[in-house]
């Protein structure tokens, strides 16, 4: 496939709550060469279905491939691209601050623009906590920087279509 | 079994899950997970299962012994087992069936699983697993077969509670049948297969996420019929999809009424008959003149059941670049996978043949089809033009290996099975055996899987035992799988094996003339050459108790080959000891433009140079 320009694209991805989907769907993934950004698994309303959150960073031509090939695994039951515009994406983070009695006011401060939690504060240290956009997960990270960061954890990105509509709707209908 | 008539077309085979939802429903009954495999096995109308015991396996080939409807083989290597289900299901469209134990036993399928995915081989896989109370624990020969076999296979499963086994069967040959064929495995921990539990028939199968679109979108067969008809310079480029979907009866059809030039791959040979006489021949690597530039010059490929397979489009970008794509396929992702199509066609390939020749065959008598009588003449020119052929070996007293493989075909015929190994002599067996049939030439086409001819062949004849099937074999591949004449021995299979002994990984070897100034580095396997005879295929043939015979003279060839046609009753083996530096010819070397096929060694055809072109 050509040079043609890589993008981001969010694909959600419902599978059967089953062991080792998670394997076949990773394995699938990197033994096609495709590049992923990040991935997130997790329960969906439904028992027997989960939902993997995947973004990948194609050109368009992969991106058809690489959801082709997610189709055919027969434990994904449905692969459906989320566009930014048209959907709610956040990831959260859990970063470790550095910082003593004079400088925790100013990261306090700080975590309450970003509207971010203070989740543990100890003597040398707080863990903020934020949920966002990648950018403003950047932006944070920036500010909290110079303090000291000691230790900085983040999920991968979930995404949600916005308006009434569900993607999970007959997803486990029967062939 | 009972055949379900599909709307429209000839007898086919059913699915395993039509068998399974047809038979009258078995009452429920008390047994152990081992049971359960193998009424499961009876139910979905398995005739033959080749495979070996061992511990984990072990509760399994208790009951199996006192099955009446399921055959076992014991082979003597699980790649054995592995190629001859994939052997059986290639000659009989149904699926095959290999198993083996935990641990090494399925590690040893992996080979045949890998074959079977590249070339969409239905083929179940059963294996045993270790107590799934020791799973994880590196207990003794445990592997993780699932793990290992989930890039190679279209689905896997480990089961650990019996009452999951009917189910899964049922699955497994499901999905192994349908949509775009291929390997399942079924991994079966010990403790299952001891268990009790309940066993009725059918289960209901659990797949939400198994849906194969069969029928094609009717406004992409309107598309694919238009660009038919503006065509001026069309080929159909038939794949093994063709034969998959048991599509040459409507194929033949669609050829006869557009009058359309075809190809068939190395994976479709057979799929039209060789006869015809729109056939062009094979495209690819090795294909004929006419093939590789008829798809070089047309302004229109309608790809059926094929995968651009860069065996086929040499350098991807040069690849037939004057040419719009319809591309068929049961498989979405393989559509615009390598070339994109301009009208993808996602179906079954029989269906999209009997749409499409039904969308055309009405504008065609009335005389609105497309007009390709100036292109038919060009590429019946080329066909003529440049035969396939081979020159005679400098030494006269030398056999042409060409010879050989054209001898078999035209004294044996088109009703025998042809089954090849890997490398020139695959090649030669395609070019120089007329095929007149589907299914009656096997090989590893995707994997390249030397050591696949004898064991294949081997399933091939279990599996339609009156058919005479040829093991057309080289020297190197027949020396990886050949204990497997030890199973056609003692089971009865009576194949013929023909060894295209070049005493060389010949393949290799013309490439090291090519391409590295004629070092041979390791390619020499000491089995003909200068007399040393390492091993003696005649005494090993005999060794094992099949005929051996040795042939060394052309004059001989013919009558060695009758020989062996009269031999029914056990297998045949012969050694021909076959001309070293016979090479594979025409060729596009590797990584180039299709524009580059050469006729014989730094020949090219002349037609290229501008002016037989007609533009």
């Amino acid at each position: 496939m050509s040079d043609a320009a890589t993008a981001r694209h969010t694909l959600s991805v419902l599978v059967e709550n089953k062991p080792g989907v998670l394997a076949r769907i990773a394995g699938l993934i990197s033994r096609r060469g495709f590049n992923i950004d990040s991935l997130a698994v997790g329960p969906t309303e439904h028992d027997a279905v989960s939902r993997m959150t995947i973004v990948v960073d194609v050109e368009e031509l992969a991106l058809e491939q690489v959801t082709k090939q997610l189709n055919k695994l027969v434990e994904v039951l449905k692969v459906v691209e989320l566009d930014p515009s048209a959907s709610v994406q956040r990831e959260i983070v859990l970063i470790k601050v550095r910082c003593d009695a004079t400088t925790r006011p100013e990261v306090i401060q700080l975590a309450e623009v970003f509207r971010c939690n203070v989740v543990d504060i100890s003597v040398d240290a707080v863990v903020v906590e934020a949920t966002g956009t990648r950018t403003k997960l950047d932006a944070l990270r920036d500010v909290l920087e110079p303090y000291g960061v000691r230790e900085l954890v983040q999920s991968g990105l979930v995404a949600v279509g916005r308006g009434g509509r569900s993607i999970t709707d007959r997803s486990r209908r029967t062939a | 079994m009972t055949n379900v008539q599909a709307p429209g077309s000839a007898a086919r085979i059913p699915t395993p899950a039509q068998v399974a939802h047809s038979a009258a429903p078995v009452a429920p009954r008390q047994v152990n997970g081992a049971q359960a495999l193998v009424l499961a096995l009876e139910e979905v109308g398995v005739e033959v299962v080749f495979g070996i015991p061992g511990g984990a396996i072990l509760p399994a080939y208790d009951p199996l012994l006192d099955s009446t409807k399921v055959r076992h083989v014991l082979v003597r290597h699980e790649q054995g087992a592995g190629h001859a289900a994939e052997g059986y299901a290639s000659a009989t469209g149904k699926v095959g069936v290999c198993m083996a134990t935990s641990g090494p036993g399925a590690t040893n399928l992996v080979t045949a699983l890998a074959d079977a995915y590249m070339d969409s081989v239905p083929v179940v896989a059963i294996t045993g697993q270790v107590h799934s109370r020791t799973i994880g624990t590196d207990a003794f020969q445990e592997a993780d077969i699932r793990g290992i076999t989930m890039p190679v296979t279209k689905h896997n499963y480990l089961v650990t509670d019996p009452a999951d086994i009917p189910r899964a069967i049922a699955e497994a040959f499901h999905i192994a049948a349908t949509g775009r064929p291929g390997p399942v495995l079924v991994d079966i921990s010990k403790d299952a297969m001891q268990a009790q539990t309940t066993f009725s028939w059918p289960p209901t199968l659990d797949l939400p996420g198994y849906r194969p679109v069969t029928r094609p979108h009717h406004k992409q067969i309107r598309a694919a019929a238009d660009l038919i008809k503006a065509a001026k310079k069309p080929v159909f480029y038939v794949g093994g999809g063709v034969i998959r979907a048991r599509a040459s009866e409507s194929l033949r059809e669609l050829v006869d009424l557009t009058q359309i030039p075809l190809v068939t791959t190395l994976m479709a040979r057979g799929a039209v008959p060789d006869s015809h006489p729109l056939h062009l021949g094979m495209p690819g690597m090795h294909g004929s003149v006419a093939a590789v530039t008829a798809l070089q010059k047309a302004d229109l490929l309608i790809a059926l059941g094929t995968r651009f397979d860069d065996r086929v489009t040499g350098l991807l970008s040069s690849f037939a670049p004057e040419a719009k794509v319809i591309h068929a396929d049961i498989d979405p992702a393989e559509i615009s996978k390598n070339r994109v199509a301009d009208v993808p066609i996602v179906g079954d390939c029989d269906e999209v043949i009997r749409e499409l020749t039904t969308a055309l065959r009405a504008d065609i008598e009335e005389g609105h089809g497309g007009d390709y009588s100036a292109w038919r003449e060009r590429t019946a020119g080329w066909v003529s033009s440049f035969p396939l052929g081979y020159s005679p070996p400098e030494d006269a007293t030398a056999i042409a290996p060409q010879y050989v493989i054209e001898r078999i075909g035209e004294l044996t015929g088109p009703e025998a099975t042809y089954v090849a190994g890997v490398g020139q002599h695959q090649m030669w067996a395609a070019q120089f055996v007329k095929y007149e049939r589907p299914n009656a030439w096997l090989n590893s086409g995707g994997l390249g899987t030397m050591g696949y001819s004898v064991p294949a062949a081997m399933g091939a004849k279990a599996g339609q035992p009156d058919r005479v099937v040829w093991s057309i074999d080289g020297d190197g591949c027949f020396q990886m799988t050949n204990q497997e004449l030890a199973t056609c021995v003692i089971n009865n299979i009576p194949i013929k094996v023909a060894i295209i002994n070049n005493s060389s990984l010949g393949m290799v070897r013309q490439w090291q003339t090519l391409f590295y100034n004629q070092r041979y580095s390791n390619t020499d396997l000491h089995t003909s050459a200068a007399g040393s005879r390492v091993p003696d295929f005649v005494k090993l043939a005999e060794a094992y108790g099949c005929v051996g015979l040795r042939c060394e003279k052309p004059e001989d060839v013919d009558a060695t080959i009758k020989k062996a046609l009269e031999i029914n009753d056990v297998p045949v083996v012969i050694d021909f000891v076959v001309e070293r530096d016979a090479m594979v010819w025409p060729m596009v070397p590797s990584g180039v433009s299709n524009d580059m096929v050469t006729v014989a060694r730094a020949m090219t055809p002349v037609f290229d140079r501008e002016g037989d072109d007609g533009e």
